[in-house]
């Protein structure tokens, strides 16, 4: 069915509306997904700047510049906020703009909820960061906030902990429901699902999974509210119920979420690596079913994450195997990414950088994680800096290099302005750099006993601690840079023309739109040969 | 097919913002409610939650206004009712999961954490915390009786049939429950079949039935949990019994309250004469809703109640 935009309008006028109620009001996808990547934006610096207490403090051993209580609120947010404060919504974000011009339609589907999950987020964390400023103090329990830390023995701003997850899950799931909408509903006609952009394929299966599991997150959270408000018996054993049913409960939410949080980076990548090779991606159908088996097994691995809390050998030895069965389809991934690149005509912009990074670095992320997947070996790393670096592997040169890669790859398209070139360079080789320098060492401490969430460590780890700050800081100030160039490119910078980059019209729907694109992407849906 | 149908975008709307500002005010008054040391206003904490919640009705008041007054005047096409289908039909598949959540605990704790607390199974080392504990489900002995006093009585059928034999059974207020939710997912459906036909009248008198069903669980359900608390002992605190019990079953009654607002809302409209026998998405909607909540009592009758 072709489809035309309709707008119910009085004044004849179209394009956006003057002012803050343009941002506040706003029922376009652009403006949304603008407000979505602002959003994450502004929650990285927020995060980041927590990560630099935390790096700051354990620059050297010893107690220095904050309270252990105060570290345990920064670990802890720092935490929440990357998750869901930036790497979700920043995806989000992304997926709002490109998704409509990538399926040639000419908006979301249900246009008001969607700036409904959007202005959820803000609300959330607001409540959430200001406990810090509470006199009880924030969250301190961690980011897995396991009971019974986070039930009896959590700070009285738990309460407002708990709601706050509860509307930022509904944030996700309403955002979730409009994506699906979207994407099954509205594609232009000729665009059936095999050929659909794979960015859009990634989209559609984190949004199934973001509607599968934000809802147990939001039972969790219920049963610690029932916990310690209601004398309910959940996570206590003295009533017959088990704190370990907690840990269950959350990593069945919380190993799709560690999916949820990278497929869409695979999409983006998968794009780059195409263009910038000038070559269709190699394999497209097996990328399509390595994401559909990444998201099925992420169902049942989840216990990997409680190797030692005490599982019948039976349980250790299924989420061992499953867990290393994942390596198969991300190793399909892995390796397409790889034969696109052979052969191709590779040239090395800044997106493309960032792909490259992301394909070598995420790789070393992915293969900590096997090795975390032995269960004898996980009885030593456990809770150590091994797993610290590993999941900020897979998360900051994987998941933030991915979203990174797609606004230098898209933001022409977005402003109709050429980012800056020589500048996008240096800030890819100062991240790329700084961001190995803090995680690569981590390993080193790790394997060696370093255990994670403490102020204060053992004087052997001193040195590469160090090293680690070192390039902490270097890495969170180079990020002022990708502020700098975003602003540039919205400001001023070389025309961009509709392709933008060389050859892409032929391989997207959004590239035969104009740059900047129209206020309604599409007003006469495409026909897709 | 053909030609280019509209697809309606809002230009924009005030509605989702004050929703999220409801929201907000929402987690604010909810927080203060249960803890009210975390607000300035004490006692008077629960007005903040209340007035959350007159927000609430207000805004989806007028948002749902809009959407039927837009659907009125032919703005929507097929196109669009398309994406509300889907949007419902996930909705839906989010709420399943939801509810799985709390099936997960209590099938972990009734397969796991009472046997290894008791001693049995491979972690029953978990004993030496409590020597003595006995596995026993339902759990009318916890393991601390101090902390979380055990039920007096439960509500399983086999109690009621040991207790009583077949008059236990008649007895038993989960059936009368299920014979009437079951009912009115039949009625809610001959309802749509009147809707589907054009036949008005069988339409709001089905439909009017079956709230009557709807409203009559609610009230049976209350009185279950009226005799729980005043005669049976069984409370929220008594241990993981009553929380499984009240949690599942008080989670499901929220759930068909919801579900029998949305169909009186959905009669009231029929009697306004919304909907026609191609148009009717809210009612549709709401229809799949209750069939929805019907599905979840049929799991808890089986997992909570009988087995």
């Amino acid at each position: 069915m072709s489809t035309i935009v309709e707008t119910h309008d009085d004044h004849g006028h179209h394009g956006p509306a003057k002012g803050l109620t343009r941002w506040l009001f706003t029922t376009n996808h652009k403006d949304i997904g603008t407000l979505y990547l602002w959003f994450s934006f502004l929650m990285l610096f927020i995060g980041g700047a927590m990560a630099m207490v935390i790096r700051a403090e354990l620059f050297s051993p010893g107690l220095q510049i904050v309270q252990p209580e105060f570290f345990n609120q920064m670990t802890t947010n720092h935490g929440l906020i990357m998750v869901f404060g930036v790497i979700m919504p920043a995806f989000v974000g992304l997926a709002n703009w490109m998704i409509p011009m990538q399926i040639g339609a000419p908006d979301m589907a249900l246009p008001r909820l969607n700036n409904l999950s959007f202005w959820l987020l803000p609300m959330a964390f607001g409540i959430l960061i200001s406990t810090l400023f509470m006199p009880a103090g924030g969250p301190n329990f961690g980011w897995t906030f396991y009971a019974p830390l986070s039930t009896t023995y959590a700070p009285d701003t738990v309460t407002f902990f708990i709601f706050s997850v509860h509307v930022m899950g509904a944030s996700s799931i309403l955002g979730s429901i409009n994506i699906i909408t979207t994407i099954l509903n509205m594609r232009a006609p000729g665009l059936t699902l095999m050929k659909m952009p794979l960015f859009v394929w990634s989209w559609l299966i984190t949004a199934y999974l973001l509607i599968a599991v934000m809802p147990v997150l939001a039972g969790a959270v219920t049963m610690m509210l029932m916990d310690i408000h209601f004398g309910t018996s959940f996570f206590n054993a003295a009533g017959g119920g088990d704190p370990v049913l907690f840990q269950h409960i959350f990593w069945f939410f919380g190993h799709p979420e560690v999916y949820i949080m990278i497929l869409p980076a695979f999409g983006i990548i998968s794009h780059i690596v195409e263009t910038f090779s000038r070559k269709p991606i190699f394999g497209y159908s097996s990328m399509v079913y390595a994401l559909t088996s990444i998201a099925i097994l992420s169902f049942v691995v989840w216990a990997h994450h409680m190797f030692t809390v005490g599982m019948p050998l039976a349980g250790e030895l299924f989420f061992m195997y499953s867990t290393m069965l994942i390596a198969i389809p991300t190793g399909v991934k892995v390796f397409n990414w790889v034969a696109t690149m052979f052969r191709g005509s590779i040239s090395f912009e800044t997106p493309m950088l960032f792909a490259i990074a992301f394909v070598a670095l995420f790789t070393i992320g992915g293969f900590s994680g096997l090795m975390l997947a032995i269960v004898p070996a996980d009885f030593q790393y456990h809770d150590t800096y091994f797993v610290v670096a590993h999941f900020h592997y897979v998360l900051v040169p994987g998941a933030l290099f991915g979203i990174i890669a797609g606004v230098y790859y898209w933001i022409p398209k977005w402003t109709g302005y050429m980012y800056d070139e020589t500048l996008g360079k240096l800030h890819f080789w100062l991240s790329f750099i700084s961001v190995n320098l803090t995680f690569f060492p981590m390993h080193f401490v790790g394997l060696a006993g370093m255990p994670r969430r403490y102020p204060d460590y053992a004087l052997q780890f001193a040195d590469f601690n160090a090293f680690v700050s070192v390039g902490s800081f270097i890495f969170g100030v180079t990020q002022l840079l990708l502020l700098f160039i975003v602003i540039k490119a919205i400001r001023s910078g070389k025309k961009a023309s509709g392709e933008v980059w060389e050859g892409t019209k032929e391989w997207g729907l959004e590239w035969t739109l104009e740059s900047p694109p129209p206020y309604h992407s599409f007003t006469v849906q495409p026909e897709v040969k | 097919m053909s030609s280019p149908q509209p697809y309606y975008v809002p230009e924009s709307s005030k509605l989702p913002f004050a929703m999220a500002v409801t929201m907000l005010t929402m987690i604010i008054g909810a927080s203060i409610t249960v803890k009210p040391e975390l607000g300035p206003l004490g006692d008077n904490s629960y007005l903040v939650l209340l007035a959350g919640f007159l927000m609430m009705w207000t805004t989806m008041f007028f948002w749902f206004s809009e959407v039927i007054k837009e659907n009125n005047e032919g703005l929507n096409n097929p196109m669009l009712n398309n994406s509300y289908y889907y949007g419902m039909a996930w909705f839906i598949f989010s709420e399943v999961m939801f509810f799985f959540a709390f099936f997960l605990a209590l099938g972990y704790i009734r397969m796991f954490a009472v046997p290894w607390l008791g001693g049995e199974g491979e972690k029953g080392i978990s004993n030496i915390l409590w020597p003595g504990f006995e596995a026993h489900w339902p759990l009318m002995v916890t393991p601390d009786q101090a902390i979380f006093p055990g039920p007096d009585k439960e509500m399983s059928l086999s109690t009621a049939y040991s207790k009583g034999g077949l008059a236990g059974v008649l007895g038993w207020i989960p059936l009368y429950n299920t014979v009437l939710l079951l009912t009115s997912s039949v009625t809610v459906h001959i309802a749509h079949i009147g809707l589907k036909n054009g036949n008005r009248k069988q339409f709001n008198l089905w439909l009017g039935i079956t709230l009557i069903l709807g409203y009559a669980f609610v009230a049976l359900q209350a009185f279950e949990y009226y005799e729980a608390y005043t005669h049976m002992g069984l409370t929220l605190k008594t241990g993981v019994y009553g929380t499984t019990f009240f949690m599942l079953t008080g989670f499901h009654g929220f759930h068909v309250c919801l579900g029998a607002i949305i169909l009186t809302i959905m009669l009231i409209r029929g009697l306004k004469g919304h909907f026609s026998h191609e148009d009717q998405f809210g009612f549709e909607a709401g229809s799949w809703y209750w069939h929805f909540v019907d599905v979840v009592w049929i799991c808890l009758v089986a997992f909570v109640y009988v087995m």
